[in-house]
């Protein structure tokens, strides 16, 4: 039987085990949603915006560890997703971007709708393809399903002109595996590279686990936890890898970092033996690189090796699936006896003692970090929780607990406003059953507030908890802290009402004022169980993330909300605020 | 330290334009770079030469190796190879300079491949520090017009 090129495509992507597509209709595509209307098995959700599609395909991914995939036209289509695209790219996120393209005859001339898709992105995307022949349409998918989905995993994009997904071909099988002899995928690791890192473990009298990202993306949660318990070490988590141990286990010191705990980057500092785990030293991590662990031997695993010894130099790289690697360190402990670290666990718990989260309460306004809490309590934990970008993002990360992996989900690597309500939606698509709350901030929300037609539409239910503090707050915290409190351009003069938003796209909206009101709201927000709920929560409109490492300093040298007292319990004896 | 980056890559359009895209895009320096198919035509060669301290030059050769498109990278400056450049300049003689010109080319093993009333076009190859003394080895005046092919090399070990 002989088929079209925007059949084959279709067709190739059931073949790949597609369930959800984020995408939006245009000329170069049409051929495409033609053949996508008689396809059942694939469900579309048409968005607003693009890079709402591109974002929703990525919280799908974020929540379900499967492939996220989007489907845009031809020139502002694509260029519309390319935010989406960079900020999956930059947290390695598995994703197929599928872009048409103007006919091969007219590429290079301007046409209608014409952007150099392939060009614009190639930055920002693991790897692309345009595709120049029909018969290159199955090989094509299936390479793109391999290269997103292997090693560190990453968006994909398929450029595909309109004449091929017209021209007809007779039908193929799917091919059945990819050989490419440019991209091999990275395994186990190294049996040296794992004995001697074993060795070094074995040495540490002051160890630290700094697990990333790659703990989740890896899905080695598991292995972490074994790792971790059977030694007994102290463990620190970055943003992005929230969750994949558990932030209630004693072990846990919480997240590390520009607004990570105390204990977490003293310990960082005072360590012998940091142990990194799917991590990147980003410089959020890191703060002044000159500082950073300045007398710890550091161990890395990576599946990425162009990620190992970019930012510090590494003693012992391990290069590998850190599933694989751990259960070899893991193995590989078993025959090795560790310190004893017993006082080093007593000066962690005298940075613990600290208790660098603590906040002042100020009566008649509602503090963001007890929303947070209190939206803790009605979930019991056990929400998915996306975020967008701020001050925000940041308060969730700290004062929501996670216990289980892909239920934090948020934009680290390129710091998104708008992220959090699309990936919100497709988280809901990826897991229907659980829980979904998005995290938001009056100023980003705004960037995104045309998904929640779409969330009307396919009845993802979410609820958004805005905390609404009448600024860029992340924004106006530096300006406050850095630019002696010039707050340029970091206050909007005009909001719109929130409640009456979120009910003319027909959902319900709830305006917080009065602690008093906050757990009442949440639990009715989410009793709605089919419905969207926006939360407004007017929150303190001063109130600073805390702690904080200013740039240049090193994890020593934090600042810490309000408390003079401070200057005392600082080793490094620096109160900086 | 100036190295000598040797990539071989599928013959795609746009494989060059990743490789020179990252350079760019990483703020990696290129001083020289040479492309051309091997001898498998699926496959090309490109030679970059780069200057950096041995983290940048790490980074660098794992970085293009991540690019999907590249099958290898080698450091040729980590180990014995041969390098070279191909020079074809055009240069000025007059009666009184060309004695002086035709010893020059003699000294250096340049060969001159075309010859205008009052100019040469002048071909030779060697390593880049050769080709440098050789046009030194003149006055500004006297060379017209300068182009380099940049760096190629293989690696001694057959
Ligand atoms: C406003 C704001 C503030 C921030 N503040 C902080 C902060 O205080 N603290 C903080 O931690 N972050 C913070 N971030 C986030 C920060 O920018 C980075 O995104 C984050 O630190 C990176 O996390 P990661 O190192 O875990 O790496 P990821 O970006 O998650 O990268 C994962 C790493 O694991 C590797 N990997 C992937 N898969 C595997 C596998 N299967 N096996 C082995 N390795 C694998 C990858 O190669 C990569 O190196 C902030 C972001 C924003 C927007
Ligand atoms: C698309 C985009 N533009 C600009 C920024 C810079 N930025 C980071 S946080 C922030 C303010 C966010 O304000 P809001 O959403 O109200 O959150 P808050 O910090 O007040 O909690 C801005 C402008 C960004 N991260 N993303
Ligand atoms: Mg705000």
């Amino acid at each position: 039987m002989k088929l079209n090129g925007a059949q084959i495509l279709v067709n190739s992507l059931k073949k790949e085990g597609v369930s959800h597509i984020f995408g939006y209709p245009g000329g170069a595509v049409l051929h495409i949603y033609d053949a996508l209307d008689a396809c059942d098995e694939i469900k579309h959700i048409l968005v607003r915006h693009e890079q709402g599609a591109a974002h929703g395909a990525d919280g799908y991914a974020r929540a379900s560890g499967k492939c996220g995939v989007t489907l845009v036209t031809s020139g502002p289509g694509i260029t519309n997703a390319v935010t989406g695209i960079a900020t999956a790219y930059m947290d390695s996120i598995p994703m197929v971007i599928i872009s048409g393209q103007v006919p091969s005859a007219l590429i290079g001339n301007d046409a209608f709708q014409e952007v150099d898709a392939v060009g614009i992105t190639r930055s920002c995307v693991k790897h692309n393809f345009l595709i120049k022949d029909i018969s290159q349409i199955a090989s094509t998918i299936k390479k793109a399903f391999h290269i997103a989905t292997t090693g560190r995993p990453g968006p994909v994009l398929i450029d595909i002109p309109k004449d091929i997904t017209i021209a007809t071909i007779e039908e193929q099988s799917y091919p059945e595996k990819v050989e490419m002899r440019s991209y091999q995928v990275v395994g186990r690791a190294d049996a040296t590279q794992i004995s001697t890192a074993a060795t070094l473990i074995a040495q540490a009298k002051k160890p630290i686990i700094y697990a990333g990202g790659g703990c989740v993306i890896g899905n080695a949660d598991q292995e972490l936890r074994e790792f971790t318990r059977n030694l007994g070490f102290p463990i620190t988590q970055t943003l992005m890898g929230l969750g994949a141990y558990p932030a209630t286990d004693k072990q846990s010191l919480g997240m590390l970092g520009m607004h990570g705990t105390y204990e977490s980057n003293m310990a960082m500092h005072g360590s012998d033996c940091v142990i990194a785990v799917g991590a990147r030293f980003d410089d959020r991590v890191t703060a002044n690189i000159d500082k950073f662990c300045p007398t710890a031997k550091i161990i890395h695993i990576d599946i990425d090796p162009a990620s190992i010894s970019k930012n510090v130099a590494v003693d012992a790289p391990i290069v590998g699936d850190v599933k694989s690697v751990l259960v070899d360190l893991i193995t590989a402990m078993k025959d090795r006896s560790t310190q004893n670290i017993d006082s080093w666990w007593q000066q962690i718990d005298k940075w613990r003692s600290v208790d660098s989260m603590a906040y002042a309460n100020k009566p008649g306004v509602i503090k963001p970090q007890r929303v947070i809490e209190a939206l803790y309590e009605v979930t019991k934990g056990q929400s998915i929780v996306t975020s967008d970008v701020g001050q925000h993002q940041m308060w969730a990360a700290q004062y929501y607990p996670f216990d289980e992996p892909r239920r934090w989900i948020n934009s680290g690597g390129l710091g998104t406003m708008g992220f959090g309500l699309p990936a919100a939606m497709g988280a809901k698509l990826a897991c229907p059953d659980l829980d979904v709350a998005c995290v938001t901030g009056e100023g980003s929300i705004q960037m995104m507030t045309q998904e929640l037609s779409t969330m009307l539409q396919y009845a993802t239910p979410v609820k958004i908890i805005n905390l609404n503090n009448g600024y860029l707050g992340m924004v106006r915290q530096w300006q406050e802290f850095f630019y002696e409190k010039r707050y340029s351009m970091s206050y909007m003069e005009a909001l719109p009402d929130f409640v009456k938003l979120a009910e003319s796209y027909g959902h319900m909206g709830i305006k917080v004022e009065q602690e008093s009101d906050l757990i009442p709201a949440l639990i009715e927000a989410f009793k709605q169980k089919d419905r969207t709920v926006f939360l407004d929560i007017i929150t303190d409109s001063s109130e600073n993330v805390f702690p904080m490492i200013p740039s240049g300093a090193g994890h020593n040298e934090m600042l810490l909300a309000g408390r003079d007292e401070m200057a005392s319990t600082n080793d490094a004896g620096l109160n900086l605020v | 330290m100036r190295h000598i980056i040797s990539i071989q890559l599928e013959n795609e359009a746009g494989a060059l334009s990743r490789v020179a895209g990252l350079f760019s895009a990483r703020g990696f320096n290129i001083e020289s770079l040479t492309v051309a198919a091997t001898n498998d035509p699926t496959l090309s060669r490109m030679t970059i030469v780069s200057v950096g301290d041995d983290g940048i030059i790490e980074q660098i050769v794992k970085q293009v190796y991540k690019l999907v498109d590249v099958v290898k990278v080698t450091d040729l400056t980590a180990t014995e190879h041969i390098e070279r450049e191909l020079l074809l300049v055009k240069i000025s003689v007059a009666i009184d300079t060309q004695a002086k010109v035709d010893s020059q080319l003699d000294h250096f093993g340049a060969k001159i491949i075309d010859v205008a009333e009052d100019a040469y076009i002048v071909e030779l190859a060697g390593k880049s520090q050769k080709i440098n003394d050789f046009l030194n080895a003149f006055n500004a005046e006297q060379i017209i017009e300068v182009s380099r092919t940049g760096v190629t090399g293989v690696c001694q070990k057959i």
